[in-house]
């Protein structure tokens, strides 16, 4: 394993990033994401209107690549439509296992920085917290509620 | 002495890499000594014991019945107080259930301590929802220990089941069992000891110990997985109701019921683990031609050496008082400011195994404050060496995470 194709200064600084790190006001969907085996536990906030994601911003804890991986999602997907965001949260699990073309990768844009965990299987379930999340947040019209990724493992 | 040679798991790559194993707290690896006689087992003498008329079956009962003696001699125990169980867990939810949810009431309590693994939690917690009895938490002290002062105010007349780990899966510490044990025995209750840690660093001696029951897995001393053993003082088990039931276990089945088989087989239903039991014997072989005085040493230098070159660590912090003293095989800690997952993928890069995560233990984890840690643990085939490929991968961590 190469350390620094994984711990990228991307996905370092990230993991710190306070940027979207806050609750979103007049939310309309959240959702608390868990890993219960090593207690990454993200909780996803979004406004949603007119079929377009206006805000987002997660609250919670975990490993850096857990952290990063949902601050760069936020970046990602904010601003864009709930249909395109369906369409980025296919590719970035494509991206996951390893099967992704340069062009798709194009589009996942600053995301692509965390293209190595497709090496570190123990690490997969960390890096699709966030996004398991958001697929959820999107699918269950906004229901609070709990998901995990730990079938994942 | 060097006994890593024992273990081939360990042995160096073409390219001279060895794997620094540091997680034998969650399970060890095995001397060639173990692997040879359970080999030797299945090659010659395997058949279901306590079943067949012919030589082979007889065999084969000689070595499960020949590994319980071992067992019983390691715990110092007769052959008769001896269960064989899966594991830990297995000999724990035998005595919550057996004994626990046939002995308590309401208004009984049960006493536990905040850092007992989940094995020795979670089943009582059942125990005391079932049977209306209190389960109170003990807290350590400021340095990881348990104080005298809890102990008394814990341990009341109420009080019917201690249940502590003898060394913590998390803080390494030795507990305080004489303490308790004499309290306990003061007000009546009895005294379920978790050797899960201890059974494999030092001795377990349930006769010096006066412990009523005692509990341990065959896979962290040296054995395979699949196999362990539960001390119940002598009277204990006839008193107890079976805990699983169908066959082997029985005195007799007729339409109408059954009776049950005596002493330790009225626990142990149905086709039984041998050949993990003779590998638990030639573990228990093995580590009595180390001798515990040798292995002590030999673990106390590793844990003093790890110790000292962590307490020179500002940005590190060990969990429990970071000595080497009353501690047996684990020292847990966090590197400030990385998760300790992040942690255990830096120093696998290294070659450095160590368990991250909440360790089976989260009330311990949130008494800490913390929601996770890293675990280094050592057994006999460690090294200064590997102490100090640890260390060294350590002071790589933080620049690795860009601090």
């Amino acid at each position: 394993m190469n350390l620094n194709e994984l711990y990228t200064q991307i996905i370092t600084e990230n993991s710190r990033s306070k940027e979207n790190r806050h609750p979103v006001e007049g939310a309309t969907h959240s959702l608390e994401g868990v890993n219960p085996s090593c207690g990454d536990d993200i909780t996803l906030q979004l406004r949603v209107k007119d079929g377009k994601i206006e805000d987002a911003g997660f609250i919670g804890s975990g490993c850096a690549i857990s952290q990063a991986s949902a601050s760069l999602m936020i970046d990602l997907v904010k601003g864009r439509t709930v249909e395109d965001a369906h369409r980025l949260i296919s590719l970035y699990f494509q991206m996951i296992k390893g099967k992704i073309t340069p062009e798709e990768l194009d589009d996942l844009e600053d995301v692509a920085a965390l293209q190595g965990i497709a090496h570190v299987p123990a690490r997969v379930k960390c890096a699709v917290l966030a996004w398991h999340t958001l697929e959820e947040a999107l699918d269950g019209e906004g229901k609070t509620d709990k998901v995990t990724t730990e079938e994942e493992a | 002495m060097n006994w890593t040679a024992d273990f081939p798991i360990l042995a160096a790559d073409e390219n001279g890499n060895r794997l620094v194993y540091l997680d034998s707290a969650a399970t060890t690896q095995h001397p060639m000594q173990v692997l040879n006689a359970v080999v030797d087992y299945y090659t010659k003498e395997n058949a279901n014991p306590h079943r067949g008329v012919y030589e082979l079956a007889m065999r084969a009962t000689d070595a499960h019945e020949g590994a319980r003696h071992t067992v019983a001699q390691f715990f110092n125990a007769e052959d008769d107080e001896i269960v064989f169980t899966q594991n830990t867990t297995e000999s724990l939810n035998l005595v919550a259930y057996s004994y626990g949810m046939n002995f308590l009431h309401e208004g009984d309590e049960i006493v536990i301590s905040v850092a007992e693994h989940h094995s020795n939690m979670v089943p009582w917690q059942r125990v005391a929802k079932a049977t209306g009895a209190k389960l109170v938490y003990m807290y350590p002290g400021e340095n990881g220990r348990l104080t005298t002062e809890e102990l008394d105010k814990k341990i009341t007349p109420k009080t019917k089941v201690v249940a502590v780990a003898m060394v913590s899966n998390v803080l390494g510490l030795r507990a305080p069992v004489e303490e308790i044990v004499k309290r306990a025995h003061a007000v009546g209750a009895v005294v379920v000891l978790d050797c899960a840690q201890s059974a494999p660093h030092t001795p377990v001696d349930v006769k010096k110990l006066d412990v009523d029951f005692a509990a341990c897995s065959a896979h962290k001393l040296y054995a395979p997985m699949g196999v362990g053993a539960l001390y119940a003082r002598a009277g204990l088990l006839e008193k107890m109701p079976p805990f699983m039931s169908g066959g082997d276990m029985i005195g007799a089945v007729h339409e109408s019921g059954a009776t049950w088989a005596d002493g330790p087989r009225k626990f142990e239903a149905g086709t039984r683990n041998v050949g993990g039991e003779v590998g638990f014997a030639a573990a228990i072989d093995y580590m009595k031609g180390i001798g515990w005085e040798a292995m002590e040493t030999h673990e106390h230098a590793l844990l003093d050496r790890m110790l000292a070159g962590m307490r020179a660590m500002p940005w590190l912090t060990v969990y429990g008082e970071p000595v080497a003293e009353g501690r047996y095989g684990v020292v847990s800690f966090n590197v400030n400011d990385v998760h300790p997952h992040d942690v255990a993928t830096i120093l696998d890069a290294g070659g450095v195994a160590v368990r991250a995560g909440h360790h089976c233990a989260q009330p311990l984890m949130e008494f800490l404050g913390i929601g996770s840690c890293c675990r280094a643990s050592v057994a006999i085939y460690n090294t200064p060496e590997d102490v100090d490929a640890l260390l060294e991968n350590l002071e790589n961590v933080r620049k690795v995470m860009g601090l």
